[in-house]
């Protein structure tokens, strides 16, 4: 019971890191540090997706959290930073709009995250039910993220922390996804960072840059 | 066996090409599976008509009324389109210099994302389903981007970032569904994730957490089939792919996002037990109905215009769908289908009308008529066709939507009165020039491309006329299922 007691608290410490990540991602100007930030966040969610399968005793969950490390720490970290080394990008830092405002309007998500997952949060018999509201939190900032930045690499790191809330979410509501789903899940991602590694040359070669201010051709006028 | 068959043989197809795509026999090739596919498509569909609804490979795949004839729809389109891009890609080839991979890319992804629809479209698993829908995303990012021109470039990154998001959503919309549904289900297995379990236990599913999951995947697969207000990778995907892209985009993928939403929303309506979900629909169909018919007017560029007339039909579709009831939802499905045959032929006459002209923009398209006779009759009637013209077949299930809506809504009835007459007005004061207008280029000889056109115009115009009564009895079965 005790250790039950000693688990939920980490588990809300990891939640909170997870939280504190994300919006460490909004803020942050260089492309590399925001990888740095992705591999953490993914870490994160690797050691409380390790300690609810320990807690649970759940086989399963062991796995999704081998898959976790696997592919969030190592694997999608590593091609990231491979690609901007090939396409000279590692000093590159964006202009971002007025950050003090998107922190705002990052901690109104937060607030909306937490009222939507309160439902949720109520029903479910997990114990990791109240960090729901946590991980749609992260899954709302994500998707600011990429609404806030201009660069390819940096749209697509969002891409992918909304990928670590969702499964965030699926471990704290549901004790995760059957494998199958998750394996399918996870093959889809690297074919997605796959295809976009390709895609990011093929923008330079024709924009001489991975600004995507320059793609505003195809509008309605 | 015949899923298997199904959906094995495009896979093969896939492998297959991804070696020999740029070979001088792979459009031939790539046309042979698809009619493989078609073929094992019509094998189940004799089943499933014969002995009712089916599930296979340990009730991982799940065939009835409501998905067969979209399985048939999506394989006999799918090998279509194969037959068009034949006599086409091989012109594009010339015209746009397209290198041997880019071909071998086209050809492999072109059967992938056959394979992924047919797999979407015959999944039980709700988390398959999923799975098998971004995969269908994906293997079309870059056929998109085919031509690696800027604007191609940057309509394959609005369709992979937005509908990314998009998916994302959905998928967080399934993990709620799941949720839901394991507290009565439990986690054993995968029945949780299975539509006919979920179907089973509709009614005892926590209203409140399914309602939560409906909005996510609303608007999650709501963003494939192009509903307003995240419409906006459509029109130009539509318009930067290559034609037969298009064709099989507009024709079947929408369906295909459609056909996700209208499963999660059987359960919702079930579930929740009011008419909030169906309400949802008609509000989402309407805006993008209107939206789409108002941008037809400011368009320029030919395939563009087809792609916001796309939009307007999914919403008039989405529209009667949630209007429900019998003859709403027959009139969706009759709607379904005829604007998937009607609009791919259109995209293949467009495409071909492009390619002619060297360029997409219509003020510079004129006097098809003259200039290869085939082709203009064919984008004058098929622009009847998708208007809405009597005797086709979208004239039949719009009328059916129209006298329903006036029973049951009858203050939608002049909006879509509305859509209607503006969608007339704006494609047809755009084809008619392009049709007849004044052209000096000389004629052009007759092209085999022509030829799948008339055969989903005869197709459009037969269900126009008369609906066998196998596909009358299925759709009704549908309608009945959806409720």
């Amino acid at each position: 019971m005790l250790e039950s007691a000693l688990v939920v608290e980490l588990l809300k410490l990891l939640a909170a890191g997870m939280l504190l990540v994300s919006f460490a991602m909004l803020a942050t100007r260089r492309i590399q540090r925001l990888i740095s930030l992705f591999a953490w966040q993914g870490a994160i969610l690797f050691l409380s997706t390790l300690l609810v399968a320990h807690d649970a005793g759940l086989t399963e969950l062991y796995f999704s959290a081998a898959l976790t490390l696997a592919l969030k720490v190592v694997a999608l970290p590593l091609i990231l930073h491979k690609l901007v080394r090939r396409l000279d990008a590692q000093q590159d830092s964006e202009r971002l709009v007025h950050i003090p405002a998107t922190m705002l309007a990052g901690l109104v998500l937060v607030i909306l995250a937490f009222g939507l997952a309160q439902p949720i949060s109520q029903l479910a018999t997990t114990i990791l039910r109240h960090t729901i509201g946590v991980a749609l939190a992260v899954i709302l900032l994500s998707f600011l993220m990429m609404i806030t930045r201009r660069k390819a690499v940096s749209q697509v790191i969002g891409f992918l922390a909304m990928e670590n809330g969702l499964f965030f979410a699926a471990t704290s509501a549901t004790y995760g996804m059957p494998m199958v789903i998750e394996l399918g899940i996870a093959l889809d991602l690297l074919v997605a960072v796959y295809i976009l590694g390709i895609f990011f040359f093929q923008i330079r070669e024709q924009f001489d840059s991975l600004d995507l201010h320059h793609m505003e051709s195809l509008k309605e006028e | 066996m015949e899923i298997l068959l199904l959906l094995g043989l495009p896979l093969a197809g896939c492998v297959a090409l991804a070696f020999f795509g740029a070979r001088r026999y792979a459009p031939e090739l790539n046309a042979a599976t698809s009619l493989a596919t078609l073929a094992a498509a019509v094998l189940l569909t004799v089943r499933v008509t014969r002995y009712g609804p089916l599930t296979a490979g340990g009730e991982q795949f799940y065939v009835d009324s409501f998905n067969i004839f979209l399985v048939a729809l999506t394989a006999f389109v799918g090998f279509t389109t194969a037959v068009f891009s034949r006599p086409y890609m091989r012109a594009e080839q010339r015209h746009r210099k397209l290198s041997a991979r880019r071909l071998r890319l086209y050809h492999s992804m072109y059967q992938l994302f056959m394979g992924a629809m047919l797999m979407a479209l015959t999944t039980n698993n709700l988390g398959l389903l999923w799975v098998a829908m971004e995969a269908a995303t994906l293997s079309t990012v870059l056929l998109v981007s085919l031509y690696k021109t800027r604007a191609s470039l940057e309509a394959a990154w609005k369709y992979f970032i937005l509908c990314g998001v998009g998916i994302a959503q959905a998928l967080f919309g399934t993990i709620l569904l799941y949720f839901a549904a394991a507290r009565t289900l439990g986690h054993e297995g995968m029945s949780a994730l299975l539509w006919t379990h979920l179907y089973a236990v509709r009614a005892e599913l926590e209203p409140r957490v399914v309602a939560l999951a409906f909005v996510f995947l609303l608007v999650g697969y709501g963003t494939k089939v192009g509903l307003a207000p995240l419409h906006n990778w459509l029109p130009d995907a539509h318009s930067e792919a290559p034609a037969p892209v298009s064709a099989v985009l507009s024709g079947l993928l929408l369906n295909v996002g459609l056909y996700a939403v209208m499963r999660a929303k059987t359960l919702a309506a079930a579930s929740i037990g009011s008419v909030l979900p169906g309400r949802a629909l008609m509000a989402f169909g309407l805006i993008s109905a209107l939206l789409g018919a108002l941008f037809l007017w400011r368009q320029r560029d030919i395939k563009r215009l087809f792609g916001y007339s796309s939009i307007e039909h999914m919403g008039i579709i989405t529209f009667a769908f949630g209007l429900g009831g019998p003859v709403a939802n027959f009139a969706a499905l009759l709607h379904m289908t005829v604007h998937s045959l009607t609009k791919s032929s259109v995209f293949f006459t467009a495409g071909h009308a492009a390619q002619t002209a060297g360029t997409q923009q219509m003020d510079e398209i004129r006097g098809l008529v003259r200039i290869s006779p085939a082709l203009g009759w064919g984008l004058l009637l098929g622009s009847l066709a998708i208007l809405g013209m009597p005797p086709f077949g979208l004239f039949t299930s719009e009328f059916l939507i129209l006298t329903t809506a006036m029973r049951a809504d009858p203050w939608a009835t002049p909006l879509l009165l509305l859509v209607l007459a503006i969608a007339f007005a704006g494609i047809f004061s755009k084809v008619q020039p392009m049709a007849f207008g004044e052209s000096a280029a000389p004629r052009l000889p007759h092209s085999s491309a022509v030829i799948p056109v008339y055969l989903h115009l005869a197709l459009v115009l037969t269900l126009g006329l008369y609906i066998p009564p196998a596909l009358a009895a299925c759709y009704h079965a549908a309608a009945q299922l959806i409720g």
